[in-house]
């Protein structure tokens, strides 16, 4: 007989294997998009939490998602949980130095500070060259939750995944 | 506020995020620079999804088998409350700007409010999400108000003129109907009087630093928020809604 707990893990293991479509080296668990496994009403629920409200990658991850889990519970349901927001708190550290390698110049500091929602009044690093002379083109990016910088030392551009 | 008032105070709130996100989303493709052209479409992508998070909300409210789809594409410009602003054609780029400005400052203020209240929890949970959006939408625009107002000569005078001719649509965000002053009674919308001088507060600030001069109000604009729109909203609909009314099975 395989207990709850013993179910909740082997979706667990096969949630692990979902990556984000926007950036496919990571996972949505690295993400902080998966708020938990349960078991409700005899019925395993997967809830996820989309990082931004017009995400377009929020359907295709949340389907890829149920394909991934449905072969270990073919019942298994996701949900989308709303609320608490997400915040880029809630992204794994694992995750920053995955970014960094892919050029994208990972989230610097906890949310809640309002300078680093514009990326005012914060240095945000080059993950090309390190240096510290870098400086925003634009809030927006090529996807909702990254803005463009360049490096005045290298002369890369960059992204930079915004603190929400 | 009755259930029916509830359900119309979610609607509104969808309506307004996709009128708007929609007519933003015409600048894809033809925004000034490349950085603009992402931004603003960035910006509708915020907003549509915020319309397909309220509009989800009220269709599971409402329990007619109608769903956020149907909402968006198979309602007439009548049954749309959003703010007749909202609806306006994006002109110049300086029109858009002034129309986002105007709206951000409002939308900002009282989806801070909706993410604190404690009447509706899943309202506060979308707006707590869209909060964090809307701060940009807003330093965006304040940031071209600025450089707009005190750029060049031309630039000055031609936003000015879009502030003067936008601005009889502003007072509609603060006119409380019988829905706006039910939600406030029961603490789920805020005071539109209160919201009037934060609002105020904001863009007199911004517009005094751009050097721009904020307009007396005059005849002010109303009539969204009742299904009384201008013109402009049913050609915007007719050219979203086309396909679906066009092809109701179609599946993508």
């Amino acid at each position: 007989m395989v207990t709850v707990a013993q179910r909740i893990e082997r979706v667990w293991t096969m949630v692990r294997t979902v990556h984000d479509p926007e950036l496919p080296y990571l996972t949505v668990e690295e993400m902080g998009m998966v708020r938990g496994v349960t078991m409700r009403d005899n019925q395993i629920v997967v809830s996820l939490t989309p990082t931004y409200s017009g995400c377009p990658a929020t359907d295709v991850i949340s389907e890829d998602v149920e394909n991934a889990v449905r072969s270990v519970e073919p019942e298994a349901q996701v949900e989308v949980v709303l609320s608490p927001a997400w915040t880029t708190d809630w992204i794994l550290p694992s995750a920053y130095e995955k970014m960094r390698e892919h050029g994208i110049a990972p989230p610097e500091g906890q949310s809640a500070d309002r300078a680093f929602l514009t990326g005012q009044g914060k240095v945000i690093p080059c993950p090309f060259c390190k240096s510290k002379d870098t400086s925003m083109v634009s809030a927006f990016g090529s996807t909702a939750c990254k803005a463009l910088f360049k490096c005045n030392a290298c002369l890369e551009p960059f992204e930079h995944f915004k603190c929400i | 506020m009755t259930e029916g008032q509830h359900l119309q105070i979610i609607l509104r709130l969808g309506d307004d995020a996709l009128v708007l996100g929609q007519r933003l989303s015409a600048w894809c493709g033809h925004g000034p620079v490349l950085e603009e052209d992402i931004a603003l479409s960035n910006t509708a992508l915020d907003l549509i999804g915020q319309a397909r998070n309220f509009y989800t909300l009220a269709a599971a409210r409402e329990d007619q088998g109608r769903d956020e789809d149907q909402l968006a594409f198979f309602r007439t410009d009548k049954e749309f409350q959003n703010h007749l602003l909202l609806e306006q054609p994006n002109g110049h780029f300086g029109d858009t700007i002034v129309r986002q400005f105007f709206f951000s400052a409002f939308a900002l203020e009282r989806c801070a409010f909706l993410s604190r209240q404690l009447v509706d929890a899943e309202v506060a949970g979308i707006a707590a999400k869209a909060v964090k959006e809307l701060q940009y939408h807003w330093e965006h625009a304040a940031q071209w108000i600025v450089r707009l107002g005190d750029g060049t000569t031309e630039s000055h005078e031609k936003v000015q003129a879009s502030i003067d001719h936008l601005w009889s649509y502003t007072g509609e965000f603060f006119n409380a109907d019988e829905v706006d002053a039910a939600g406030a009674e029961a603490g789920l919308l805020p005071n539109l009087a209160v919201m009037r001088k934060a609002w105020n507060a904001r863009v007199e600030a911004c517009l005094a630093q751009a050097t721009l001069t904020c307009p007396e109000d005059g005849w002010m604009q109303r009539g969204g928020k009742q299904g009384i729109h201008s013109e402009h909203l049913s050609y915007m609909l007719a050219e979203m809604q086309v396909l679906p009314r066009t092809y109701p099975d179609a599946t993508w």
